[in-house]
């Protein structure tokens, strides 16, 4: 009797976000899943001729498609790696150093909070050809400096250049503060063990750093690899309106997802071909994951 | 002797290998550092500057006179005034609903035992690996079919619940020793009065974090909005800072383009200068940006 009375208080006390999540979360999951194999889907009306590959054939055939998929892992590979390095760096040297630490500290965590579309807009300034501050400094070092690098005509290099820069300097803060934190809870007698036998500091950082920082390196790629894949917000930020990301060819995955949702050709089906995206998107998102989490459970050290 | 000298030698070379580690660090950290600064601060002295000035050939590095008069100017640009009011209502009202369903479900798997608990508690979890676009697309279909494009219900409702500040919650709860909540029971206290009296304020620095970071994630939300409220009535700030200097190179009126950034921009730095505590302590647990 009482264990019944409090099985329904529990379900009581669960129940707002339960069914949030049943129309928000759960539902809408197996519906996308749905979705892409419903061919020629209307959504507005909900119907369909029939079930199928029809959604996968369309996005596979299509160039544009292709192009953002290469885009994303050409971002993924480039980025991930940098922005992991340059944070661990940063993060060892702010360990290593006694004044001023809270104040860079915060500093590095200034981009964390900022808005994305924002601060894009503000690199897209200083990236402008004529008066932009990159091509000014760029102009200092005494080279060719009317560089075009987010305007029209601009090019796939140099928009992907602008865009990797952006994506590394929004990336830095979080991996910071959770390479900062497993620094900090190192014991301090490996390093002065190390000391004492005068270990040189690239193989205290290769032999004692890395490998007792590696399970915050793993949750860091992890979800910087997927983050990555998502990649999306940044494009819009830095190059703003559809026209003008098509002329650089520098659109993503999430990208090619959006603008099929909000294709006005809804009768044709692009609903569904968003919803393939964004299947592929995820199956592509959960192999990496388990590559990732194989690579770990062999090389981090718990 | 000898060996003397070899001690202070040595000591002697440790300290210019200190003194030269100190100078590569703190060069290293000090060039980072600029480079993250500089966009702030361009975006700043740009949203002062005259219209003739940004367009200046070299840049200057410092505006010649403060130009406060784009701020006004740029407001006025767009509806600026309706998307600020649209994105603190929706921010608050979402943020409100998102502490409550959350302290609830927190409580329910923390310290109520019932049929299917640790099953239903995987399966939250679980949708925390699977990207968002998975859902936004039915999400988009259902608000758009329920006729709720350009409305606040569709900016709101879909986002009054959040599994990552249900598990910190919960997680955080867990800590608080049975004892109080037997000693409760014993004393007559239903849960209820329990979980409003004991947990919540216990918890409170959780809770702050998450209204703090679900409040900024508000602030800069992006893609939903854009998808389902772009008229000019219901944009939010971010949509509506994209949409508002956008003709067709983002060439002209940079002036006033930075100084919307700015007012964009600058509560949030204030708010993570005040409260830094706080949202460093959600983000180190987290890793969702938003």
């Amino acid at each position: 009797m009482v264990e019944s009375k409090n099985n329904l208080k529990a379900w009581l006390y669960l129940a707002p976000a339960l069914i949030l999540m049943a129309i928000f979360i759960f539902y809408p999951l197996f519906n996308t899943i749905l979705i892409a194999f419903k061919e020629k889907y209307n959504y507005m009306t909900g119907e369909f001729t029939q079930f199928g590959f029809g959604n996968f054939a369309f996005i596979f055939r299509n160039q544009i498609f292709w192009r953002t998929v290469s885009n994303t892992f050409f971002i993924v590979f480039v980025s991930v790696p940098i922005s992991i390095m340059l944070s661990l760096l940063i993060a060892v040297g702010l360990n290593s150093i006694k004044p001023l630490q809270k104040v860079f500290q915060t500093i590095f965590f200034l981009p964390y909070v900022t808005n994305t579309i924002a601060i894009g807009m503000v690199f897209a300034v200083m990236f402008n050809q004529s008066y932009g501050l990159i091509n000014t400094i760029i102009g200092w070092l005494g080279l060719d400096n009317a560089i075009n690098w987010v305007g029209y005509g601009a090019g796939w290099g140099r928009a992907m250049t602008v865009l990797l820069i952006y994506s590394v300097w929004e990336a830095l803060p979080f991996k910071i503060l959770i390479f900062l934190s497993g620094l900090q809870g190192i014991d301090k007698q490996y390093y002065q063990a190390a000391q004492i036998d005068s270990t040189p500091r690239v193989r205290v950082f290769t032999r004692i750093t890395v490998p007792l920082l590696s399970p915050m390196i793993a949750y860091v790629a992890v979800t910087s690899f997927i983050g990555a894949f998502k990649e999306y917000t940044s494009v819009v930020a830095l190059f703003g309106l559809d026209t003008s990301i098509r002329d650089k060819g520098i659109g993503t995955i999430v990208w090619f997802l959006y603008r099929s949702l909000s294709d006005p050709r809804v009768g044709e089906g692009s609903a569904g071909w968003a919803a393939a995206a964004a299947l592929f998107l995820f199956v592509i998102i959960l192999i990496f994951t388990f590559i990732n989490l194989y690579i770990s459970k062999k090389r981090v050290h718990y | 002797m000898t060996e003397k000298m070899n001690v202070k030698n040595l000591e002697k070379s440790y300290k210019v290998e200190l003194i030269l580690k100190n100078i590569l660090v703190y060069g290293f950290l000090g060039i980072m550092a600029i480079i993250v600064v500089v966009p702030f601060y361009w975006m700043i002295i740009s949203a002062l500057k005259t219209q003739a000035e940004t367009e200046m050939i070299p840049p200057t590095l410092f505006p010649q006179l403060l130009n406060f008069q784009n701020f006004p100017n740029a407001m006025m640009q767009a509806d600026f005034a309706r998307y600020i009011y649209n994105t603190i209502f929706v921010g608050v009202v979402s943020t409100v609903g998102t502490v409550v369903t959350t302290i609830f479900a927190a409580f329910a798997f923390a310290r109520l035992e019932f049929k299917g608990k640790n099953i239903l508690f995987t399966l939250f979890l679980a949708t925390m690996m699977i990207p968002g676009e998975m859902m936004v697309i039915t999400n988009y279909i259902t608000v758009a079919r329920l006729g709720w494009i350009d409305t606040y219900q569709a900016l709101i409702i879909p986002f009054v619940v959040s599994v990552f500040y249900i598990y910190l919650l919960r997680q955080n709860f867990k800590q608080i020793p049975n004892e109080l909540y037997l000693a409760a029971k014993v004393d007559g206290t239903g849960d209820f009065k329990y979980l409003l009296r004991v947990m919540v304020p216990i918890a409170m620095p959780t809770i702050i974090s998450i209204t703090i970071l679900k409040l900024i994630g508000s602030w800069n939300a992006y893609i939903w909005p854009n998808l389902v409220a772009d008229s000019d009535s219901m944009r939010l700030i971010t949509n509506g800072l994209r949409k508002a200097f956008t003709d067709d190179q983002g060439r002209s009126q940079i002036h006033l383009q930075m100084a919307a950034t700015t007012v964009v921009t600058v509560p949030l730095l204030l708010v993570f200068l005040f409260l830094r505590k706080y949202i460093m302590q959600g983000v180190s647990r987290s890793g969702i940006k938003g």
